[in-house]
Formats: C-alpha cells, structure tokens, sequence
C-alpha cells in the first residue's frame, strides 16, 4: 500500500456532509436559475453549476484530492480527448448548420 | 511428473498449466504467456478466413458473375473487412505479442490483472463467434460494408445489429487489454526500470492502450446506437425523424480511424525491437522513437474527418482535417528516419526477422505516401471510393501492419515455443510474399487512377488487365503465405531446440531460456541500464 | 510499491494499481457517454426550438428529487468506505443496504417518469412521437437512450453494491482490504456524475 488515501480522523464523515449540503443547494440553484428564465445564459450557468457539483463529487467522494499526481493528469488526458472530439465535430456541424440556426 | 511439479521450477510454461490440465490449463489459464499463446491462435484462425475470404473476392473479380452473386459478393467484402480488423489486426500484436512479452519486458511476473486479461480472452472469443453466426443464420451476412454507415445499415434485413452486437464484445475485450496493459506499465516495472529504459516495444504498446481506451469506447456507443436505431428506431442518424448520417460517419471514424494507429504503432514497436538486434547497434534517437509512438497516438486522434471529405460535412471542417493529417506524417517519419540509421554503418545481419522489417519499412512508405496524397483534400475528391484507397489501406494494414507482426513473429518464435524453424523457408516465403503483396495491391492503386470504384461487384472491360492482374497477385502471396505459416508449424514439432539468445537480443526475455517458465523469473531482475547495450 | 516477484496475493495488495486500473475504467465510461453528450450538443445546437418546448414537458420535480436522491446515495456510499476503513464494519453495511435503497427508489422514480411518457404515446417511433416536429423525435429519442443507459448503470451499481454488502458482512472486505469497495464506490460517484450532467439538460433547459 502506498498512498494514505482518506483521512481517517472523524472529520471525514463531517466533511463528506458539508460536501453533501452544498451539493444539495448548488441543486437547488439550478432550478431557481432555470425558473429565472434568463435564457441567454440559462445554458451555460446549468453547465457551469453542474460542472462544480461534479468537481466536488470527483475531489471529495472520489478522493481525488489524496490520489497521486500521475491519476489526475490522466483524467485531464481523458478529459482533452472527449473536449477535442467535441470541438472538431462542432468545426463541422457548426458552419454546416450555423446559418440555420442563426436565421 | 505431477508429483514433481513443484520441485522442479525450470519447466517451461508450456509444461506448466497451473491448477487445469488439456485443454482446460489453456483457456482458464491466468499466465500471460499462455493468454499470448491463445490470442495468437484465435487472431491467426481468424487471419486465415478472412485471407480465403479475400482470395474468394479476388476470384470472383477475374470473372464477374462466374462464380458468386452481387449478393454474396457485398457480404464477402463487408465480411473480409469486419474480420480483418476486428478480429485480426487490431488485436494482433497487442494482445499476442504484447500479453507474452510486456510482463517480460518489464522485468514482471505477469500483468496487473491476469483473471481479468483471461476474461478479456473469452470476450474476444465470443464476440467473433457472434461474428461467425450473424453470417449463417437467417436473415444472411452483413452486407454494408465494414464502416456500417447509415442510412443503409438501418434499412438492411442482414444480420447487422448481430454482427454489431459481436464486435461490440470484442470492443470490450480490446478495452481491458488497454486497461491491463496502461496500469501494468505504471505499477509492475522491475526495480530501476525507469521509463527510458523500457524497451521501445513497451513505449508503443503504451501509446496503443491510450488508443484503446479512449477510442473504442466512441465505437461501443456508436454500435449499440445503431443496435437501437435498428431495433427501436430511435432516429439518430435517420434523416426523416430528424437524424443525421454524417453524424454516424463522425462517430465511426473517431473510433476508426485512431484503430489504424492501435494496428500500426505496436508493429512500429516490433520493428523497434528488431532493427538494433540485426544491425548490432543502438537504436538511433531512442527518446525521438519513444515520443513519435506518443505524438502518433495523439494526432491519430484528431483525424477521422479526412475519411469523410466527400460526405457533405462543413468546407471549413474539410480543411482542418486535412491540415492535421499532414502533422501524422511528422512522427511517423521520425521513426522510418531512426530505423534507417540505426542500420548504417552498423554490421548488419540479414536474417528473416530483419527482412520482414524491410518490407515494412518499404510497403508502410508507400502506404504513409500515398496517405498523404489522399489526404490532400483536393485529390481526395477525386479518388475517394475508387481502388486507389482499397490498395493504400492494404499497404497500411497488411503491408505495415501485417508485416510487423511477421516480423515480430519470427523474432519471438524461438523464445515463445523454444524451437527454431528453417530460416531459408522463411526467406522463401518473405520473398514470394513480398513479390505477391506489390502485384495484388499495387495493381489496385492503378485501377483507382483509372478511376475503378471500390465494392463493386462489376466493372468496365479497361479495367480488366488490372484486375486480372491483381488476382494472380493474391495467388501468388497465398502461396507465401502458405509457405511461410507451414514452415513455423513444421517448425513446433520438427525445428531444432533454439537457444535462450539466438539472435544476440538485448532485452530482458533474451536472459531467461526458450520457452520461458511460468514464472518468468527466478528472481526479480534489477535493472541497470537502458534495453539496448550494442554501443 | 509492488513489483513483478511474490505470490499472487501480494500482488493483489497493489491499492494504488487496482485504483488505477478503475480509474481508467472510468475514463472509457466518460468516452462512452461522450459520444452521446455529443450527440446531444449537435442536434440541440440544430433544433434549438423544439429541444427547449420538449424540455418543458418533463416534470422538474421528479428530476430534481431524482438528484437529491443520488446525492444522498454518494453521501452514503463515501460514508460506507470511510467506516469500513474505521473498522465500523456494521455501520458500514448499513450505509451501502441505505445507498442500494436510495438507488432502487431512483430507478423507481425512473420508472414512472417513462411509464406516464409512454402512456402519452411518447416513445421512439412511436405515432404520435413520429408526428411531431423532428426537432422533438430527437429530443425524446436522446431522452430515452441516455437516461435508459444511465439506468442500466444505476442498476449495475446496485448489483455490485449488494455484492459488496455480502462481502462486509462475511468479512472478504475489510478495514485492511477495502479497495473492492473504494472502487465500487468511484463506480458509483461517476453514474451520479453523468446525472449531475443528464438532469439540467434534459429538465431545466426549458
Ligand atoms: C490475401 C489477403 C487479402 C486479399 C486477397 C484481400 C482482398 C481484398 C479485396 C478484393 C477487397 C475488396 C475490394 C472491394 O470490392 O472494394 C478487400 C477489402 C478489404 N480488405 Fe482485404 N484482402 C486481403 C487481406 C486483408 C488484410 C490482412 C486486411 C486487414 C488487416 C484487409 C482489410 C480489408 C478491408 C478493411 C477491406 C474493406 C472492406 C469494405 O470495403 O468494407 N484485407 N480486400
């Protein structure tokens, strides 16, 4: 065994609770905002909102934070490849489709 | 003997099966060496039906209508293409070569996860079985051609949701390989093998498992949405509920394409391998060698669209895609550039490992050349669909791949069963092999000038020289190969007992003895320098 | 760290290697849904319209209390590792028989959502689906595709967790051999993950 994974003190479970409640608001959030209807951003706050409860889920519940270096820089890996494939299929759809969209 | 099994720690692992006897020390075996052992056997059962299947094309191509329907003649190329690659090429190095000789390499006693390298073994093996049966039953073989494209692969009433479903398992099977092989590497290297002393072998299979894990599962989604599509009609790629077939192709490809790398770069990694033995040199810029495997992997990555240049995508998308597949160049002639000079001025010795890295080198050259020209969008236009890409994607795939794992083949042959086969057999083959390959494939380059599109069951009387030609080709390889397949079989039970070292190997399986035991090594190697000591 | 020599038990020692090993896993997973958040990106980008009405027809109740159901069971999962490392085997199977239950409520919940849609007539290929504007046969479709897949793992999870429960209680697992279940865990962190993404697209983007 190499790395001392989660801490092991009682303030693991305080913690994980903590997480747990502002995963719960951040949900909370989310709808407000879509009930809000600022549609212009409505998208991308939804994303960004749920971008940060999954940060939270990967760097608390999945321990990312005490795994070593050599992990995160593989999901970082991981997550290049899903943006790039996503991006170059927009370099087609995008000017395929954009005047419809736009018109 | 049983009772002495323990004692006696010097049996090979070829009369060691563990716990299981027969048959059954095989297929439940855990010892990566026996899963390399069953790879190599189930991908070459494979190699041969689709090679019959290929030759049966050839033949019907001398003579339209003689000997097989349009019918039959759609399900045999879509067939021959399915198997080749998923079933043959793909897994090929990797999983036979790379199951015997990574753990080795690295100075380990097996993978990281052997019951599941085993599992992974029985899902490749089911997934083609599937394969097999969606050509018998009902319903009749595949008949869309290996790239499934939609719409037609949704319309179909062939067996296509089965043979997706098969490759589908097979994908899977490719996937944990990548798995094994990346956390492998990470955790199980020998004290002081750093990663600049892994051998160049062990650098390719590396940046091949990044491929797997990362592309294939593109491919799982993309088959079980055509599954869907074809069983509920979801619409994704149905024009009249809305979809988009291109997005199909765009899927496909993401796979697809980066799969090319998963099929050349181990062979680039076998042939790494070979030149420094026979030239007893060094390998000319290890780290420039190491990096390419990397810097191919990577921009393999982003290249599918080139596939797609006449699908009606976006002109915008067309260039960049174009662009970026000149940059794969880049690092794929850095590795032709170091092979060819660690060979000068170094005593070169010519042997059949070495002659089947030639013919790589020369028949990958002209396969990445030709690349280039269809990868030139403007040409593209003009020779996309025709023959032109039939014979530039034999030259990648069998010429390059192919050969590397021939190559790779008779290097390892003595250390995997401990016996040494004829080596003028062997060059006989080479040579008939190689004579074959250029007359089958290079005749298909002329006929897609000619403007000779591909998958076509009939063609126009100006294209019947080369076709003709083409077929005496294919005859004359299949002997090669003949030649070559019954000299490594004699060879099993006839050849001569090999040496631990017969070529003067430098890396860590040359030090244990032919066949290697079940457990690899007596003690745990500590490593002191880099894979190569020519000087 | 571990090297290639010793037995087969030592080898299965290597935390940091099984980690790594389900970590990579989960990279496919990623992929694997990434082709279908792709999909989504691409025709929402091109029925922009049609995706925002038929949004509006899912409940954001039921997806909403879906969320806070698969946070709680993460909540509880995470909880269930750190006391088996604690040594608290009891709690620690009560925290995993809490997060199957939470799970199995989800796929209840699931289950009415798609139960009340297809009483609608709202399915893939359906008539009244097919009469639609294509914009929406894709919405429903992706709908039905990624939330039916994001089940099947639900249900996946839950089959392993239960696994896992029988391994606490007959001591397979353990304070000194907890990865089986560290790793069930980041299993079932990434299924909530792919809904934390699944529930504004499908319900809030209205
Ligand atoms: C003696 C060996 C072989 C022969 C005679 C052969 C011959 C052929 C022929 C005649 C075609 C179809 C041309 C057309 O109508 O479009 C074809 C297609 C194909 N071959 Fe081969 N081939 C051989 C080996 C291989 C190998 C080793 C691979 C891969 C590693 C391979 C991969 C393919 C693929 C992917 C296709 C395209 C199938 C499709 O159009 O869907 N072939 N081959």
């Amino acid at each position: 065994m190499t790395e001392a994974a989660v801490p092991q003190h009682g303030l693991t479970s305080r913690l994980y609770l903590l997480v747990w409640i502002v995963l719960v608001a951040l949900t909370a959030a989310t709808v407000a905002v879509a009930r809000m209807n600022v549609t212009a951003f409505a998208a991308l706050i939804s994303i960004g909102i749920a971008t940060v409860k999954a940060g939270l889920v990967l760097v608390f519940f999945m321990h990312l934070k005490h795994e070593p270096l050599i992990l995160k820089v593989m999901l970082g890996i991981a997550l290049l490849a899903l943006s790039l494939i996503i991006l170059l299929t927009f370099s087609d759809v995008w000017y395929r489709w954009g005047a419809h969209v736009h018109s | 003997m049983p009772a002495e099994s323990m004692a006696t720690p010097e049996k090979s692992y070829l009369e060691d099966g563990g716990r299981f006897r027969g048959l059954f020390s095989w297929i439940f075996t855990t010892d990566h060496k026996r899963i390399g052992i069953l790879y190599l056997t189930s991908v070459f059962s494979f190699f041969a039906i689709g090679v019959i299947l290929g030759l049966l094309m050839r033949l019907s191509l001398i003579e339209p209508g003689r000997f097989m329907s349009e019918r039959t003649y759609n399900s045999l190329f879509t067939v021959h293409g399915v198997i080749q690659i998923f079933l043959f090429i793909i897994p090929g190095i990797p999983a036979s070569f790379g199951n015997f000789f990574l753990p080795i390499h690295l100075g380990a006693r097996d993978v990281a996860f052997p019951r599941l390298n085993i599992f992974s073994w029985w899902l490749y093996i089911t997934g083609g079985a599937i394969l097999i049966l969606s050509i018998f039953l009902p319903g009749g073989a595949p008949d869309t051609g290996w790239t499934f494209y939609a719409p037609y692969s949704i319309r179909t009433t062939s067996n296509v949701s089965l043979a997706a479903s098969g490759i589908f398992i097979v994908g899977f099977s490719s996937i944990l390989t990548g798995l094994n092989f990346v956390t492998t590497i990470h955790r199980m290297r020998a004290p002081g093998m750093k990663w600049f002393r892994m051998p160049l072998f062990i650098w390719s299979l590396y940046a091949t498992a990044w491929t797997q894990i990362l592309a294939t599962p593109v491919l799982a989604i993309t088959l079980l949405l055509l599954i869907l599509e074809r069983s509920f009609g979801i619409g994704f790629f149905e024009p009249l509920k809305g979809g988009d077939p291109i997005m199909f192709e765009h899927l496909f490809w993401m796979y697809s394409h980066p799969a090319v790398y998963i099929m050349i770069l181990p062979a680039m990694g076998v042939v790494s391998e070979i030149f420094p033995v026979f030239s007893r040199k060094n390998i000319f810029g290890y780290k420039a060698v190491a990096f390419s495997s990397l810097g191919i992997a990577f921009f393999g990555y982003l290249v599918w669209g080139h596939h797609m240049f006449t699908s009606g995508m976006s002109d915008i998308s067309r260039v960049i895609f174009s662009l970026i597949t000149f940059l794969v160049a880049v690092p794929s002639g850095i590795k032709v550039f170091n092979w060819i000079a660690t060979m000068y001025k170094g005593s070169v010795r010519v042997d059949s490992p070495l002659l089947f890295c030639l013919a790589f080198i020369f028949l990958f050259s002209i396969a990445g050349l030709t690349g280039l020209i269809i990868g030139t969008l403007s040409l593209n236009l003009y020779l996309h669909g025709t023959y032109f890409i039939v014979g530039h994607f034999h030259y990648t795939m069998f010429g390059g791949a192919g050969f590397g794992f021939f190559a790779g083949l008779h290097y390892w042959f003595p250390k995997m069963f401990g016996r040494m086969f004829n080596e003028r057999a062997a060059k006989t083959a080479w040579f008939i092999m190689f004579i074959g390959f250029n007359i089958l494939y290079f005749s298909m380059f002329l006929l897609g000038l000619q403007g000779m599109p591909r998958r076509y069951f009939q063609y126009l009387p100006q294209f019947r020289t080369n076709h003709i030609l083409s077929t005496i080709g294919s005859w004359i390889l299949a002997l090669g190969l003949l030649i070559m397949f019954g000299n490594l079989i004699r060879a099993l039970f006839r050849g001569e007992k090999a040496p631990a070292n017969p070529w003067g190997g430098s890396t860590l399986e040359w030090t244990l003895p032919s066949p290697p035991s079940r457990e690899n090594f007596r003690e745990t190697p500590v490593v002191k320098g880099g894979p190569y000591t020519f000087g | 760290m571990h090297k290639g020599e010793g037995s087969v038990d030592e080898r299965h020692l290597d935390y940091a290697g099984a980690k790594m090993g389900m970590w990579i896993f989960l990279f496919t997973e990623i992929l694997f849904f990434g082709g279908l958040f792709l999909l989504y990106s691409v025709y929402r980008m091109k029925y922009l319209a049609e995706f925002h009405s038929s949004a509006a027809e899912l409940s954001v109740v039921l997806g909403t209390a879906n969320t806070v159901i698969l946070l709680t069971s993460s909540l509880f999962m995470a909880l269930s590792i750190a006391f088996l490392r604690k040594g608290r085997r009891g709690l620690s199977l009560l925290f995993q028989l809490i997060t199957i239950g939470l799970g199995l409520f989800f796929l209840v919940n699931k289950y009415f959502e798609w139960a009340e849609h297809i009483r609608q007539g709202i399915y893939p290929d359906s008539p009244v689906l097919l009469d639609m504007a294509r914009g929406k046969i894709i919405f429903f479709s992706l709908y039905y595709v990624m939330t039916g897949l994001h089940g099947l793992h639900v249900l996946i999870g839950v089959t392993i967790i239960a696994v896992m429960a029988a391994f606490t209680r007959n001591e397979t697992i353990g304070p000194l051999d907890f990865v089986k279940l560290e790793n069930t865990g980041l299993y079932w962190h990434f299924v909530d993950i792919v809904w934390i993404y699944l529930f504004p697209l499908f319900y809030l983007i209205t």
